[in-house]
């Protein structure tokens, strides 16, 4: 595994708006959850709480051009690439104005107009069609850039292996973005992975590998600048093995008799939101009142998608015939 | 008779298993949290195996559909009789090179000097508003392979009796666990074995209509027996139990008494399973068919997420009752 030689740090802006996307996140699971329990919303639900930091890092770093492609726990990578929440809440409340019209649901989010290509329910494929993203940027003679991401257990999966070799024989500007959280459902990250970082498949490959710590901002920002800029600059992708936590188990409701308590209790004290946020304090990027303001901004446009996607309009039953083909199939 | 015991599908697939691995130290299991550290697979139907009988022979797996489906085939050419777990029938999509090239094909291939005897279990059906690409029916697709037998239990006994039969069987097996059938509790004898593949079972004799299903869509056409009843047809129900090879002779003969005849599963319909059985049953009872054979099976469309749209996707009983009208028109 390689080390960086020239570490790029966020500064004080980029670490508030690295916070603000965490909390936009944050707040909307939150919400979400609140909904499941409740019963106004009914879907199987991926929570990705303790895990913000990776998207928000990845996203405060791409532009609205730049794509990802994404799985069944990557609502928080939309909400972190600044998807608005209104056509989110609509599509997983099964109704009309949701940017999937209701049809694909929260495992299958889309949003192109923000570079949201793909969410797969299916372990590892988000990677190789990142890979095709990549090579159209490439033809294109963009400089834009594909993200895919994935878990841990997905690095098990056929897909990883054959992506990462033609992405890397084909310099695709592509970011494999694992979120090593030390499970797959509820196998255990030692019992099922031939290696002790995952990062060290990248040199089976042919290109950079970097185990980072997923929680730190610091740390992600350093290495993601680096493989975007490699990307970028035409020299390929690069494997980011982003070591954190899923606080809620595998799907909720999942309980967690497969975890140490303890090292779950220990991941959860070292929660990275609120250490974010009051490391913003302590280095005068941000006040209180600021932080205040934020949340109560972002809480309102919670509330305020929520209420919309909510009232939206139940989906006609000719949506069956729409979109499987371009023409509407008849009745 | 022996003792009836109460239990869902989810109890009666375990006790097929622990008795199966009792009785056979060849049985294996393999597939993604299908060890006890794991909490037994997905709905607990592995649950207690790997304590009873070793991490050995009972393997949780990485997430690694191809190679769990080569290993399975590997040690089922070596003499062992695995079964192994995609978790969700769409999974299967990842490993269909191994299932269908090999799984299905080296007995045929190497002029019958190997065999596949493997099971493999899997889990699907809409109505859990898991969307596109953890419900669909594939049944269709392997029925058309050559060389794989698909089966598809709809209550407690049979799914216990089938999967004995699907791990004894020489040849490779598709054992279909329809969600909704999981959950629903039934009567299964204490000695209950195995149950022959290839046979279907009237599940209600009737007079009138021959309707055909299996899996969770048995459940519904149950649930359309009463609308049928007040509507005064006699429905003669008949679960299929294997799709494939399916009992011809059992619904022939059905068919052959009432003259009408209905399919009714939960796979989209075009180029489904259906429409062999109706075109068999056109070509064998053509002169004595009363209307033409009716298939009802979901639109072509992918599963949708809303409820509503879900709700339309899957043949409901009043769908079943109105059909079955229609053919007695
Ligand atoms: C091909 C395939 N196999 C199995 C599954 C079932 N499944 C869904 S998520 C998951 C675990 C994935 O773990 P990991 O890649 O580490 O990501 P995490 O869920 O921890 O974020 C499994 C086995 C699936 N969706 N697709």
């Amino acid at each position: 595994m390689a080390e960086l030689s020239n570490a790029a740090r966020p500064d004080g802006p980029a670490l508030v708006d690295i916070y603000r996307r965490m909390l936009r996140v944050e707040r909307n699971d939150d919400a979400i959850r609140a909904a499941l329990r409740r019963g106004r919303l009914q879907m199987p639900y991926y929570s990705a709480r303790g895990q913000e930091v990776i998207p928000a890092t990845i996203s405060h770093l791409l532009t609205q051009e730049d794509q990802i492609c994404t799985i069944y726990r990557g609502i928080q990578d939309m909400v972190a690439k600044d998807m608005p929440l209104k056509p989110l809440w609509a599509e997983i409340a099964g109704r009309v104005d949701g940017t999937c019209k209701g049809k694909g649901g929260p495992m299958h989010l889309t949003y192109p107009d923000m570079g949201i290509m793909v969410t797969t329910g299916i372990v590892g494929s988000s990677m190789p069609i990142a890979n095709g993203l990549a090579w159209a940027a490439q033809l294109d003679g963009s400089k834009r850039v594909v993200v895919a991401y994935f878990g841990d257990g997905a690095s098990n999966i056929g897909a990883f292996h054959e992506s990462l070799n033609m992405a890397s024989v084909w310099k695709l500007p592509v970011l494999f973005v694992c979120a090593n959280n030390g499970f797959a459902e509820h196998t255990r990250y030692e019992d099922a992975t031939s290696v002790d970082f995952i990062a060290r498949r990248a040199a089976g490959y042919g290109m950079p590998g970097f185990t980072v710590d997923g929680n730190d901002a610091d740390d992600m920002y350093a290495h993601v600048t680096a493989a975007i800029d490699r990307a970028r600059s035409g020299e390929g992708p690069t494997l980011l093995e982003c070591k954190t936590f899923r606080f809620l188990g595998h799907v909720l409701g999942d309980d967690d008799f497969y975890m140490d308590k303890e090292a779950k209790a220990a991941a959860m004290a070292a929660d990275p939101l609120p250490a974010l946020r009051a490391r913003l304090i302590a280095e005068g990027h941000a006040s209180e009142a600021d932080l205040a303001a934020l949340q109560a901004a972002i809480e309102a446009e919670v509330a305020d998608a929520q209420e919309f996607g909510m009232n939206s309009p139940v989906p006609s039953l000719d949506e069956l015939r729409r979109d499987v083909f371009a023409e509407e199939m008849p009745a | 008779m022996s003792d009836m015991i109460q239990m869902n599908g989810i109890q009666a697939i375990n006790a097929a298993m622990m008795e199966a691995m009792a009785a056979d130290p060849k049985v294996l299991v393999l597939g993604e949290d299908v060890g006890d550290r794991e909490g037994g697979g997905v709905t607990g139907t592995m649950k207690g195996l790997s304590s009873k009988f070793g991490t050995d022979r009972v393997k949780s797996t990485p997430i690694s559909e191809q190679a769990i489906m080569g290993a399975a085939i590997g040690a089922a050419m070596a003499g062992y009789k695995p079964v192994a777990e995609i978790m969700m029938m769409n999974f299967t999509t990842v490993a269909m090179d191994m299932i269908v090239n090999h799984a299905a094909k080296l007995r045929f291939m190497s002029g019958g000097q190997t065999s596949v005897p493997l099971t493999i279990r899997t889990l699907t059906g809409a109505g859990w508003q898991t969307a596109g690409q953890h419900s669909d029916f594939f049944e269709g697709w392997f029925a058309h392979t050559a060389g794989i037998k698909v089966v598809a239990g709809s209550n407690p006994a049979d799914l216990k009796g089938l999967l004995l039969s699907c791990i004894d069987d020489p040849d490779p097996c598709i054992f279909i666990e329809g969600g909704m059938t999981l959950f629903v509790p039934g009567e299964v004898a204490a000695d209950q074995g195995p149950i022959p593949l290839g046979k279907a079972k009237v599940v209600v004799p009737g007079s009138d209509v021959t309707i055909v299903s299996w899996s969770a869509q048995v459940l519904r056409c149950q649930m359309a027996l009463q609308g049928l009843a007040e509507a005064g047809i006699s429905a003669e129900l008949i679960d299929l139990r294997t799709i494939s090879p399916w009992d011809r002779a059992c619904v022939l003969e059905s068919v052959a008494k009432t003259g009408r005849a209905m399919i009714v599963h939960e796979a989209v319909r075009s180029f489904g399973p259906g429409a062999e059985i109706a075109a068999t049953i056109n070509e064998e009872l053509f002169g004595q068919l009363k209307k033409p054979v009716c298939r009802l099976g979901a639109p072509q469309c992918p599963v949708p997420f809303a409820k509503a749209l879900e709700d339309a996707y899957i043949v409901q009983p009043d769908a079943i009752v109105a059909a079955a009208k229609a053919l007695m028109d």
